[in-house]
């Protein structure tokens, strides 16, 4: 268990590395670094003070170790836009991002676990081929697109829900959360189930998929010929069994809720780190830029870590296979 | 082989396309939905020919003919079926257009994908050891990202064009392939023609293309379908974020960011109309690339 998870531990860090020596070359070597780093007002002496201070006299891989060092110490660099480091500006607006994300990833276990659970109890039902169709149109659906239509629908035309900003947060142990007002709760509704929708076609499938397929197993069976209820055996031997594939994606998931929350982000302008990044993208500001790709990388990394160990805790096979 | 009690004698379904074929016509919503995406891709196709007008030549778009509802008459007489935009282009012709650089894109990203995946897929299989161990890790590193975040991270260091969104999605999109080739070439790799091939003495090159591949080809097909669905789709978003195509180039994604600003003042129709387009299509695709998924899977024939 140990050694699976030192393993683990290595490859992360490697692949830490590797991204932050891709976002280096990317922005530091291929673009003219002076360009980037610098206002396009600057004048003559202070881009000479910029090529001095960034070190760009001195050899690649000198260079790469000045930007990891910087890095490794917080130092991303300074926004021109918002003239404040960028690792502040990005970490001010996480908890917006991770507070959607989290609402988005409950409200899909809660709507597709249901619904993959009917669908895969009656395969080929008129229920279940509705289901499906449905999920395979989350799956269509772009999410931008379905985003607008629910503005279109909620918001401009029967104007129940606000389609801008985040509305007034609140405090609940120290965390900024807009699920203390009404109001608050009221902005989160149409992001958060924009977000959402992929992820509830997706465990559907899954839910569906894995009740199948468990459901004509030897277990399964034996459980029914000892006479359990129903209710029993699939909510103790069908559900605990296909909850670890739906564990682990969830876990991957989640990163991809907050890498997809810049598409929702910029249509319902909540102010999050996704809206953060188109816009340093649109202007320019390529210090967030790369403050948000190599903290958005080193969090997915230690998510995949994550669900690596529980999967290894819940299925002792992953640890075996590791092992050999 | 066995041969399958066969109901057309003309397609064989013995054939990889010919059960690819009659999964499809098995099934009354993908038969539907492959002559619906037919349709479209033909419109799309033709649009220099059969669009009402060019809209993007600034002499066949009339200003006055600006934000007009659908199924307007024009000053000079022509019926907008899908309404105008606010510089009075139809919108009809301006989604055929647009249609027509989403599908492009998507094609294109997919069969570059496809080759790039492919070629890696097999080798990993064929060659086994460490560079296989080499590709799979490559590949589960690109999958553990979502594909916005590595477009994103490709757009913000090259910046826009059509190019670099093709590039973009290339990226994202060939370790899907080569994943599906590789599952599939081992278990071919160690079957007996593999081993007739290499006792015959063919080289490397032979016996991994006119060998080994011919045989992968029934998962590249499926992923082929979806992932082309999925490249439209990121690619429509990428273009709504204002990050992937340039005005020039304006695609489905482009037209509903276009309309979105002017969604708000009751103006449905320049979003909405190339929003239901973009829809209907990746949606007829993905049905067809399931109904296709199915029939060729082994595991779920009867």
């Amino acid at each position: 268990m140990t050694a699976f998870i030192i393993r683990r531990l290595c490859q992360s860090v490697v692949i830490l590395a590797l991204t932050s020596l891709i976002v280096f070359t990317g922005v530091y070597a291929i673009g003219d670094p002076i360009e980037i780093l610098v206002p396009a007002d600057a004048s003559q002496a202070e881009i000479a003070q910029a090529v001095q201070s960034l070190g760009l006299d001195l050899p690649l891989h000198l260079q790469y170790l000045t930007f990891v060092g910087k890095a490794l110490h917080g130092d991303l660099g300074n926004s021109f836009v918002f003239n404040q480091p960028a690792i502040q500006l990005i970490l001010q607006r996480l908890p917006a991002t991770l507070e959607l994300a989290i609402v988005a990833l409950l409200l899909a276990l809660v709507v597709g676990l249901p619904l993959g659970l009917v669908a895969g109890l009656k395969p080929d039902s008129v229920l279940d081929r509705g289901i499906m169709t449905g999920s395979i149109l989350g799956f269509s659906l772009p999410n931008f697109w379905q985003g607008i239509m629910l503005v279109l629908i909620f918001s401009v035309t029967l104007g129940w829900l606000p389609s801008t900003g985040r509305g007034p947060t609140g405090d609940i142990l120290g965390v900024h959360t807009s699920l203390t007002s009404w109001d608050g709760i009221r902005h989160l509704i149409l992001p958060a189930l924009n977000l959402a929708l992929f992820k509830i076609a997706l465990i559907v499938r899954l839910t569906r998929s894995g009740v199948r397929e468990t459901m004509s197993l030897d277990y399964v069976i034996f459980a029914r010929a000892k006479g359990l209820r129903e209710s029993r055996v699939i909510g103790m031997h069908v559900l605990k069994n296909i909850m670890i594939p739906i564990v682990t994606v969830l876990g991957m998931e989640f990163g991809s809720l907050i890498a997809f929350a810049t598409v929702t982000e910029t249509i319902f302008a909540w102010p999050g780190v996704g809206k953060l990044i188109i816009d340093s993208i649109m202007k320019l500001d390529r210090p967030v830029v790369v403050a948000y790709l190599l903290i958005v990388v080193t969090m997915f990394i230690v998510l995949n870590l994550l669900v690596d160990i529980i999967y290894s805790v819940l299925d002792p096979r992953v640890r075996m296979g590791a092992a050999e | 082989m066995n041969a399958p009690v066969q109901k057309k004698p003309r397609l064989s379904r013995d054939t990889t396309f010919g059960q690819a074929v009659y999964g499809v016509l098995d099934s009354r919503p993908a038969t539907v939905a492959a002559i619906i995406f037919l349709m479209l891709s033909m419109a799309a196709i033709l649009a220099p020919w059969i669009a009402p007008q060019n809209p993007y030549d600034l002499a066949a778009i009339t200003i006055l003919d600006g934000r007009m509802p659908p199924g307007s008459h024009g000053v000079y007489g022509d019926i907008y079926w899908a309404g105008t935009d606010a510089q009075g282009r139809d919108m009809l012709s301006a989604m055929m257009y647009g249609l027509r650089t989403s599908l492009s894109v998507g094609v294109l990203s997919g069969l570059f994908a496809m080759a790039v995946g492919t070629v890696l897929g097999l080798t990993a299989a064929y060659f086994g050891g460490r560079i296989d161990a080499l590709i799979m890790r490559l590949v589960d590193l690109m999958l553990g990202f979502p594909t916005i975040l590595v477009a994103l991270m490709t757009l913000a260091i090259l910046g826009q064009g059509l190019d670099k969104v093709i590039l973009a999605l290339v990226l994202v999109q060939w370790a899907y392939f080569a994943r599906a080739v590789r599952a599939t070439a081992v278990v071919e790799r160690r079957k007996e023609y593999m081993e007739a091939a290499l006792c015959l003495g063919l080289c490397h090159r032979r016996a991994l293309f006119s060998q080994l591949l011919p045989n992968c080809i029934p998962p590249v097909i499926v992923i082929a379908m979806i992932q082309t669905a999925n490249a439209i789709a990121a690619e429509a978003t990428l273009s709504f974020l204002g990050i992937g195509l340039p005005v020039t180039e304006p695609s489905l994604g482009l037209l509903i960011a276009n309309g979105y600003q002017q969604m708000m003042a009751g103006l449905y129709w320049i979003s909405v109309f190339p929003g239901v387009l973009l829809l209907a299509v990746v949606f007829t695709m993905n049905i067809v690339g399931d109904r296709v998924r199915e029939a060729l899977n082994p595991r779920l024939q009867k």
